[in-house]
C-alpha cells in the first residue's frame, strides 16, 4: 500500500545537498580564476578596452535577456504542449513529437543559429528563436515524463471522488510532477545561457562578443575572462533552478 | 422510499467490436443499507461492474438508477461526489496531509472551513486514528493498514449513501486485513451505508457480505444470495468449485464468538495461595483453572501438574494466555486460537480485557451440528 506513493526519482539527502552546492563551488572557483587573471596578467590597453565595464555590463544584460527570454518562451510552449499530448487521445501525436524534437537536438546549436539567420536575418529575435528551438526538448520531455510518472491509482481515486479533469491536472498532476518539469526547465536555462555566447555571430550581442574580440585580437586574458563570465552565469542559473526545484516541490513527497 | 438503492438494468460494456464484452447484459439491484459483495475469478468483470456504477467506465448500453433516479446521463463528476470510492491501492494524494486528503470531497462541495475540520476529526476518530497525531501527517508516513483507514475515511467524508470498494483490503498483510475487516464491520453497523464490495477472495466475501453475487465471465451472475444460502445450496458446479472445499469451515466466519454458549472454568484471582489453587483444580471438571489478575484479565492456565512440578509462585507456573478473543470475533478466529492453545480452549474477554468465559471445541462442534 505504501507503494502508492508516486514512483518518482527518490534522491538521497546527500546527493540533494550536493545538488545545491556543486554549482556555487564551481562558480566560485571560476570567479577566483577570472579575478586572478585580471589582477596578475599584464593587461595591455586593447585588453582593457575589450573588458571595459560599460561593454561587459551591456553584454551581461544581453546574455540575461537572451537566456531568460528564450527560456520563458520554451516554458510557454513546451509545458502546455506536454500537457496536451499526455491527455487521453494523443498517444500518436506524442511519439511523433518526441521523435521530431530528438532530431532537432541532434543539430548543433551553431548550425541552428545559422539556419535561423538565413531565414530571418540578424538580430536578437533570431537568436532567441534558435535557442528556444534548441532547448525545447528537455522541457517537453520532462513535462511528459513528469506527468506520466504520477501514480495512476492516485488519479483513479481523484476521478472516483469527483474531481474534474481540469481539477485533476491543476491540483494533482502538476503538483506531483513539478519537480521533474523544473528539472527540464533547469537544463533549458543552462543551455540557453551557455549558447547565448554564440549570439554575436548573428548580431545578437552577449558575452560572446568579448570572447570573439579576444580571439580576433589575440588577447588570451580577454578570451578567458569572457568565457569564465558565461560559465558563471550558467552556473548561477543552475543554482537558482535547483533552489526552485527544492522549494517548489510540494511537501510530503 | 424504495428498498432498492442502486439498480443496473441490462447494462453491457464492450471494448470495441470483436472482443468479448467485459459486462454482458447485467441486471443487478443493491438494497439500501446492505453490503453486496461481487466476487469472482479475475477477469470476470467485477471491477468493471463496480466502476460502471460511478461511471468511471461508461456503459455501452443499459441504464443505471440510484435512488430511483436515472443517472445514466448525469454529470459524472457530480455523481461521483455523492458516491464514496475506495480502491486497493488507496490512492491517497501524496502531496496533501491526511486532513487535506479526507477533506477532498467536502472541499469540492464547498463546505465551510469549520465544518470540514470538525468532520475530519470526527472521521479520524471513526477509523480509530488519533486526530491530534495524524491530522497533519503526510501519506508516506503511514503503514498500509493506516493508509487504507484514511482511504475509507476519505470516502465517507461527505457522508455519501453509497460506498464502492474495489478490493480495499487486497494488498494488506493477512493479520492487519483481518483486523481491518472486523473494524469495517463494526463501522458499517454505525454508518449503515449501501456498499458494493469487490473481492476475489471468497472467504472475505462470506465474512463481509449481507449478500454475495458470484460472478463468472462477462460479469454474469452465477448466484446471488446470502452467504449462508450460498454455502448451503450452491446453485451449480461453478459456484461449488469457486467456494472450494470446506464450506462448513468457511461458514465459521459467519458466526461470532457471542453466538456460542461460553464455558466457565474455575478462576483464581491473583494473588492466590497454593492450597486455594489445588482445591479449585480438584473441583474442576476440566482439570484446569484460569488465573486472573486484579482487574479480572486472564493471565495463565494452571493445572495440577504445573503446580506440583515447581515451587515457583503460582503467578509463574502453568502456561501464559497469549491471545484472547472478543465476542465480535468470528468462530474461525476462535477455532484458530483454540487449536493453538495448550488446553484446547480460548478465553473470551470484553473490550477492556476482562474475562467472560471460554470457548471449547465441543461447544463449537455443538453449534455446527445444530445448524446442519
Amino acid at each position: 500500500m505504501t507503494t502508492a506513493i508516486s514512483p518518482g526519482k527518490t534522491r538521497s539527502p546527500l546527493s540533494e545537498r550536493l545538488d545545491l552546492i556543486i554549482s556555487p563551488i564551481f562558480a566560485a572557483g571560476l570567479a577566483i580564476l577570472g579575478f586572478a587573471v585580471w589582477t596578475y596578467s599584464d593587461l595591455d590597453k586593447i585588453t582593457i578596452a575589450i573588458l571595459s565595464p560599460d561593454k561587459i555590463q551591456r553584454q551581461i544584460g544581453e546574455t540575461l535577456i537572451l537566456g531568460l527570454t528564450s527560456s520563458i518562451l520554451v516554458v510557454l510552449i513546451a509545458v502546455p504542449v506536454g500537457i496536451l499530448v499526455t491527455r487521453k487521445g494523443y498517444p500518436r501525436l506524442k511519439s511523433a513529437l518526441v521523435n521530431t524534437l530528438g532530431l532537432g537536438q541532434a543539430l548543433p546549436a551553431y548550425g541552428l543559429i545559422v539556419i535561423f539567420f538565413s531565414f530571418m536575418g540578424s538580430g536578437i529575435v533570431t537568436v532567441i528563436l534558435a535557442l528556444a528551438t534548441f532547448s525545447l526538448l528537455p522541457v517537453l520531455r520532462n513535462t511528459i515524463v513528469g506527468l506520466e510518472q504520477v501514480d495512476k491509482s492516485v488519479i483513479d481515486a481523484a476521478r472516483g471522488m469527483g474531481l474534474t479533469a481540469r481539477q485533476i491536472l491543476l491540483k494533482i498532476e502538476l503538483p506531483l510532477s513539478v519537480e521533474v518539469i523544473l528539472g527540464g526547465i533547469r537544463t533549458a536555462v543552462v543551455i540557453n545561457i551557455g549558447f547565448s555566447a554564440l549570439a554575436f555571430l548573428v548580431g545578437g550581442g552577449g558575452l560572446g562578443e568579448t570572447i570573439n574580440s579576444g580571439l580576433k585580437l589575440d588577447r588570451g586574458p580577454a578570451i578567458l575572462i569572457g568565457a569564465v563570465m558565461v560559465a558563471i552565469m550558467a552556473l548561477l542559473f543552475d543554482f537558482l533552478s535547483a533552489l526552485a526545484q527544492k522549494y517548489l516541490k510540494p511537501k510530503g513527497l | 422510499m424504495s428498498n432498492v438503492l442502486i439498480r443496473l438494468e441490462n447494462v453491457s460494456k464492450s471494448y470495441g467490436a470483436g472482443s468479448e464484452p467485459a459486462v454482458r447484459n447485467l441486471t443487478l439491484e443493491v438494497m439500501r443499507g446492505e453490503v453486496l459483495v461481487l466476487v469472482g475469478p479475475s477477469g470476470c468483470g467485477k471491477s468493471t461492474t463496480l466502476r460502471l456504477i460511478n461511471r468511471l467506465i461508461e456503459p455501452t448500453s443499459g441504464r443505471m438508477f440510484i435512488d430511483g433516479e436515472d443517472v445514466t446521463e448525469a454529470n459524472p463528476s457530480e455523481l461521483r461526489r455523492k458516491i464514496g470510492y475506495v480502491i486497493q491501492q488507496v490512492g491517497l494524494f501524496p502531496h496533501r496531509t491526511i486532513a487535506e486528503n479526507i477533506a477532498t470531497v467536502p472541499q469540492l462541495l464547498g463546505w465551510s472551513k469549520e465544518k470540514i475540520s470538525a468532520r475530519v476529526d470526527e472521521l479520524l476518530e471513526l477509523v480509530s486514528m488519533d486526530p491530534e497525531t495524524y491530522r497533519d501527517r503526510y501519506p508516506k508516513e503511514l503503514s498500509g493498514g493506516q493508509a487504507q483507514r484514511i482511504g475509507v475515511a476519505r470516502a465517507l467524508a461527505a457522508d455519501p449513501d453509497v460506498l464502492l470498494m474495489d478490493e480495499p483490503f487486497g494488498a494488506i498483510d493477512p493479520i492487519t486485513r483481518d483486523r481491518l475487516q472486523n473494524e469495517f464491520l463494526r463501522l458499517q453497523q454505525e454508518v449503515k451505508k449501501t456498499i458494493v464490495f469487490v473481492t476475489h477472495d471468497i472467504d472475505e466475501a462470506i465474512k463481509m457480505g449481507n449478500r454475495i453475487a458470484i460472478l463468472r465471465e462477462g460479469s454474469e451472475i452465477a448466484q446471488l444470495d446470502t452467504p449462508e444460502a450460498i454455502l448451503a445450496h450452491p446453485a451449480d458446479e461453478f459456484v461449488e468449485s469457486f467456494l472450494g472445499s470446506g464450506a462448513i469451515l468457511k461458514g465459521l466466519t459467519l458466526k461470532k464468538v457471542s453466538d456460542i454458549d461460553l464455558h466457565q472454568v474455575p478462576t483464581l484471582t491473583s494473588p492466590v495461595l497454593r492450597e486455594e489453587a489445588l482445591k479449585a483444580l480438584q473441583e474442576s471438571p476440566d482439570q484446569v483453572a484460569l488465573l486472573l489478575d486484579g482487574v479480572g484479565r486472564p493471565l495463565r492456565w494452571i493445572d495440577e501438574r504445573a503446580l506440583n512440578r515447581t515451587s515457583q509462585p503460582i503467578e509463574k507456573s502453568g502456561r501464559p494466555v497469549t491471545v484472547d478473543l472478543q465476542p465480535e470475533d468470528t468462530l474461525q478466529d476462535a477455532l484458530t486460537v483454540m487449536l493453538q492453545s495448550s488446553v484446547g480452549m480460548a478465553c473470551v474477554t470484553d473490550r477492556k480485557g476482562k474475562y467472560l468465559g471460554c470457548t471449547t471445541i465441543e461447544s463449537l462442534a455443538k453449534l455446527i451440528m445444530s445448524d446442519g
